[in-house]
């Protein structure tokens, strides 16, 4: 059971916003799609919902092709930037025709969720404010019950204190295992802890597809004297350095050396610093 | 809450964060731990990794699963504890104190003293 892209690829006038994208989806786990702005991320989803097409390549959800299958799309539910709701429609309505279309929508979960956001319930979905719009949105995703959620952006305009409440359910919601979600965003240091398994996208192709653990552990930190740890890093594979004075810390991929000489400081590599890394690597600095 | 240091695995520093409830006694020996779902939520971290750091007490036998009920620290988990970190410690405390001693040129009659003192003034 996956959402599952095969060779998918899309050109905006010339530009190749998605170059043979292949990737799968699922298992109930927690996947973080990550990238910068205009990696590809919102093109990925976007053919994924069937929001718009792809130029050449499949989409399969539960081995369905999925565009223009409503049934295999009933399965997924995006939150997106985009309100769908008329405009003058008010936030509880907009929940409950949500419900609707959605048969697991739990309305009572869905009320608890913004009870605890203090989301205003009489206030119109245009007159939300950017964070009360995020709120809005998530509440939805959160209470949909869709085999497979995407959270695009989740946390926009959030401020800390809403967007801990979110990573709470969110965490929640995963622990009961039956949904498969996706969490599209460039707060990876956030994203970090909350993800199984990371794919990272960068001008359209997928530069990395693997458990979290595993990136963790594809690459480590050593710092120390400059001169020791320049021996330490020769014919290594460099992510990244940086020099302070005499003192020198390198990110370097593959395990770290058994041999290590007393002086140096070898320790793991965070999400994050690892990211970073590979986007400076890929673009040969 | 407390932070996780990512320089080294979450679920390692759960797995000390449980050792060190069940050794300071706000885990009880025959007391229920938090579920999976419950630390997933409070640390926010992922369940898979939740459940791999709670595994690795209950592979040592430190904490037991009670199906469909929850999990629950074990007899005489506190003690075995106590008996690892004091085979640890050496590793672990004494011999890295000894090497920053070194490096500072603290002797080692210094040191000894420091440690005397040390030992006194803790309750």
């Amino acid at each position: 059971m996956s959402i599952e892209l095969k060779n998918v690829t899309k050109t905006y006038g010339g530009v190749r916003a998605l170059d043979s994208v292949s990737v799968k989806f699922g298992g109930g786990l927690v996947y973080g799609l990550l990238g910068a702005n205009g990696a590809g991320k919102t093109t990925m989803l976007n053919i994924i919902t069937n929001r718009i097409y792809a130029d050449s390549g499949e989409v399969l959800i539960d081995g369905e092709s999925a565009p223009g299958n409503d049934r295999a799309l009933g399965k997924v539910y995006m939150m997106a930037e985009a309100n769908l709701f008329p405009d003058s429609m008010r936030v509880e309505p907009a929940l409950r025709l949500t419900a609707q279309f959605y048969p697991g929508f739990d309305m009572d979960y869905a009320l608890d969720v913004a009870r605890k956001f203090e989301l205003p319930l009489k206030k119109k979905v245009k007159a939300l404010s950017t964070g009360y719009s995020s709120i809005f949105r998530l509440t939805l995703a959160l209470s949909c019950n869709t085999p497979y959620v995407i959270y695009d952006e989740p946390v926009l305009g959030l401020d800390a204190q809403h967007r801990d409440l979110f990573y709470r359910l969110l965490m929640e919601k995963c622990a009961e295992g039956e949904q498969t979600a996706i969490l599209s965003t460039h707060l990876i240091q956030e994203a970090a802890n909350l993800i199984n398994h990371a794919v990272i996208i960068k001008k359209g192709r997928i530069i990395r597809d693997a458990p979290v653990e595993e990136l963790s552990s594809a690459a480590h930190t050593v710092s120390g004297p400059a001169a020791l740890v320049d021996a330490y890093i020769a014919g290594r594979k460099l992510l990244s350095v940086n020099a302070i004075g005499g003192l020198k810390t390198a990110s370097v991929e593959g395990e770290p050396d058994a041999g290590a000489p007393a002086g140096l400081e070898i320790s793991g590599i965070g999400l994050q610093d690892y990211f970073i890394g590979l986007m400076n690597e890929e673009e040969g600095k | 809450m407390a932070g996780f240091d990512e320089s080294r695995p979450i679920f390692l520093q759960l797995a000390e964060m449980l050792e060190d409830g069940i050794i300071s006694g706000a885990f009880p020996e025959g007391g229920q731990i938090p579920s999976i779902t419950e630390y997933s939520a409070a640390l926010k971290i992922n369940p898979a990794t939740a459940l791999k750091g709670i595994n690795l007490l209950v592979d040592e036998g430190l904490v037991y699963k009670k199906r469909g009920v929850g999990m629950f620290v074990s007899e005489g988990a506190r003690e075995a504890l106590l008996a690892k970190r004091r085979e640890s410690f050496y590793e672990s405390q004494a011999r890295p104190a000894a090497r920053e001693a070194k490096a500072l040129g603290i002797t080692l009659g210094e040191l000894k003293k420091m440690m005397e003192r040390g030992y006194e003034d803790v309750d």
